[in-house]
């Protein structure tokens, strides 16, 4: 039988499949971190059941952790808010009590748990990866099937190494040809978010291919994969090849010897038969794709840098209509404003989707030289602190402070709303992360999605730019 | 797991689309480490700076079912987002398509996601603003929802329908399957890795 990458990665962790049930996968890694893992302990603890497989169980604080302090730390005093506080402390609890890894806030390994995975060659090709967050489909660069969980489920693996699920169906998206210059990862997936809108994933398991992918980085191709919730996909994948290889050999958790010979036999092999079929396809051109930017309330209402703010009259779709005149409200934009003439408050350039060394890289490239502009607050936050280390060797923290930016700890900082890193309401930003939700970022926040080039443009500019405009 | 067997109350109509789980429960209320109390971050902005939100209008109070506009429960997987409904007192939520992982972690935690045509979708908000205190009947049993001499199917796999009717918890199912699971550990591929503390 001819099979996809995806059925593939499914039917080798099928523990057991029985009629009208769902099949019971097993999970190679579970990844925790302190938001969606303290109710799951409890329900172990009054279950009385241990953590099944300590071992392939990694936790970090990455949510909650503010992002300004200094090293080193004295326990969690750092942390102002109480709540917070309590969250990592329980988590600390928690993992000291089940006899769990985990990498707390101040430490080398920490980071946003989908930044620490790939880096420490935990993330390897042909694996179930699952944590309690949705961004786990990042993982699907390696050739993984990874997704994101909800907190019963979280207790689940814990409880028995294995989570009940249908299989969802499968889809591949193919995007073939050359990408323009100054055409990013970023790009490229905000431009199929909007093609295929936010609910166009919705069941699939999805598998990008086409010379685009082939030719991205492992970081591009995470950065791709990350996003694949954002249009409602249960998971998004890459086959494995070379660059894959390359990225991982030599990695802390990355095989040995003859067993990594072994593995990449193996690995090769993790490919969709040439034959067989997906349940659902979309194309794309790479040659016509531009620096790609969100204008709305969700992922999938974006347009190209060179666009104007839609007019609302111009969606067929009653609902897609409602839609766009809400979000327009909540941005406080009008029909037929040029987007490049959009002013900022804030730029951040971080997150699980553009918060590695190779984003930061971008950034610091256009803004070596250059000044933020006036009155524009440019937060740089690493995705992990291997990934801050890394960026000081090579100098990019002085960079971005000579420019006028924030450099910051590892953490999710501004993705969401739960740290210190918040916007204001009203206040407007150009985020390189995944979510243009209404008060994503902050209560009243209005954020446009980008990508670690328009990020840095948009700085030196005050207004959404690309490097080219400067 | 509470059963869900059959449920009748009010609804309230929700007409906006795409109502993700920040809308939901925003992340400044996931700092709880219980499974309740959140309650009061249910669609807290819109609550808060919306005096004619659907949820704010007296004719709505008390309800237990919420009708609301394609994809439903979009984004992040947090399981907040359920108890949050569930903690406000709905128990079931109604719409023509809902966000994955919401629609996987409701029906977890007992709270029923019913999949039902967007026209069918329209026509119940329609009813229910003509007249607020209609009642609504959703059914696992028959796999239906009824109001005003209206019946419509919905589609419920017989496997979450059973486990739904028991309220049973997926953890005792699969622990029945130990040895399965120590088979496969077995023979797992030896250069997985591994992060032993």
């Amino acid at each position: 039988m001819h099979r996809t990458l995806a059925e593939k990665l499914w039917d080798s962790h099928v523990v057991r499949s029985a009629p009208g049930e769902p099949d019971l996968l097993f999970i190679d890694m579970h990844l925790v971190h302190e938001v969606t893992s303290p109710q799951a302990f409890d329900g172990l603890r009054l279950a009385g059941r241990p953590v099944h497989r300590p071992d392939l169980t990694l936790a970090t604080e990455d949510h909650n952790t503010p992002t300004d302090y200094v090293l080193p730390l004295v326990g969690t005093s750092s942390i102002k808010d109480e709540v917070s506080r309590t969250q990592i402390e329980t988590l600390r609890a928690n993992c000291a009590e089940f006899g769990i890894r985990l990498y707390p806030m101040g430490n080398d390994n920490q980071g946003i748990v989908h930044v620490i995975g790939p880096q420490l060659g935990i993330t390897q090709p042909g694996m179930t990866i699952v944590c309690g967050d949705s961004h786990t489909s990042t993982h699907g660069a390696f050739g993984a099937l990874a997704f994101g969980i909800g907190t019963s489920q979280v207790e689940h693996v814990l409880a028995t190494q294995t989570l009940p699920m249908d299989r969802p169906k499968t889809m591949s998206v193919t995007v073939d040809g050359q990408l323009p210059h100054g055409v990013t990862p970023k790009d490229v997936i905000l431009a199929v978010i909007a093609k295929a809108g936010t609910g166009g994933g919705q069941g699939y398991m999805v598998e990008y291919r086409g010379s685009v992918f082939e030719n991205m980085s492992m970081e591009g191709r995470m950065t791709v994969c990350n996003m694949s919730i954002e249009w409602g996909a249960r998971a998004g994948m890459i086959a494995p090849d070379q660059t894959t290889f390359e990225y991982l050999e030599g990695r802390d958790h990355a095989p040995k010897g003859a067993e990594w010979d072994d593995a990449v036999a193996y690995w090769t092999r993790l490919r969709t038969d040439d034959q067989a079929e997906f349940d659902a396809e979309v194309t794309l051109d790479a040659a016509p794709l531009t620096p790609f930017v969100t204008w709305g309330t969700n992922p999938g209402q974006g347009a190209p840098l060179s666009a104007v703010v839609p007019d609302t009259a111009s969606f067929a779709d009653g609902a897609d209509r409602l839609a766009a005149e809400k979000a327009l409200h909540y941005m406080g934009l009008e029909a037929g404003t040029p987007l490049r003439t959009i002013r900022v408050d804030t730029v951040f350039v971080g997150s699980c989707t553009n918060g590695r060394i190779e984003d930061l890289r971008a950034a610091a490239q256009v803004l070596e030289g250059r000044k933020v502009a006036d009155g524009v607050r440019v937060l740089v936050v690493p995705g992990s602190m291997r990934v801050r280390q890394q960026a000081e060797e090579e100098g990019l923290d002085a960079i971005f402070t000579a420019a006028g930016a924030e450099w910051r700890q590892a953490g999710c900082s501004m993705c969401l709303g739960m740290n210190p890193d918040q916007l204001t309401p009203g206040e407007r930003s150009a985020s390189t992360s995944n979510r243009n939700f209404e008060g994503r970022q902050g209560k009243g926040g209005r954020t446009h999605l980008v990508s670690p080039l328009v990020a840095a443009a948009t700085a030196v500019r005050g207004t959404l730019s690309s490097p080219a405009d400067l | 797991m509470e059963k869900f067997i059959v449920h009748a109350g009010t609804a309230v109509p929700l007409r906006r689309s795409n109502v993700d789980t920040d809308q939901i429960i925003p992340a400044v209320y996931l700092k709880r480490v219980t499974r309740t109390g959140f309650a009061d971050g249910l669609f807290s902005a819109w609550r808060t700076s919306e005096p004619g939100f659907v949820l704010n209008r007296p004719e709505h109070a008390g309800a237990t079912i919420l009708v609301a506009g394609p994809d439903f429960g979009t984004g992040s997987s947090r399981e907040h987002a359920v108890w949050a409904l569930l903690d406000y007192g709905f128990k079931a939520v109604i719409a023509p398509r809902f966000g994955d992982i919401f629609r996987g972690n409701s029906l977890k935690a007992g709270l029923l996601t019913v999949q039902l045509p967007d026209d069918i979708v329209q026509r119940l908000w329609g009813d229910i603003e003509e007249t607020p205190d209609v009642e609504v009947t959703v059914d696992v049993v028959e796999r239906n929802v009824r109001w005003s001499g209206e019946t419509h199917g919905f589609e419920l796999d017989d496997y979450t329908r059973w486990r739904l009717l028991e309220g049973l918890d997926d953890i005792s199912l699969t622990l029945q399957h130990t040895d399965a699971i120590d088979a496969y550990e077995s023979a797992r591929k030896p250069w997985l890795p591994t992060v032993a503390d």
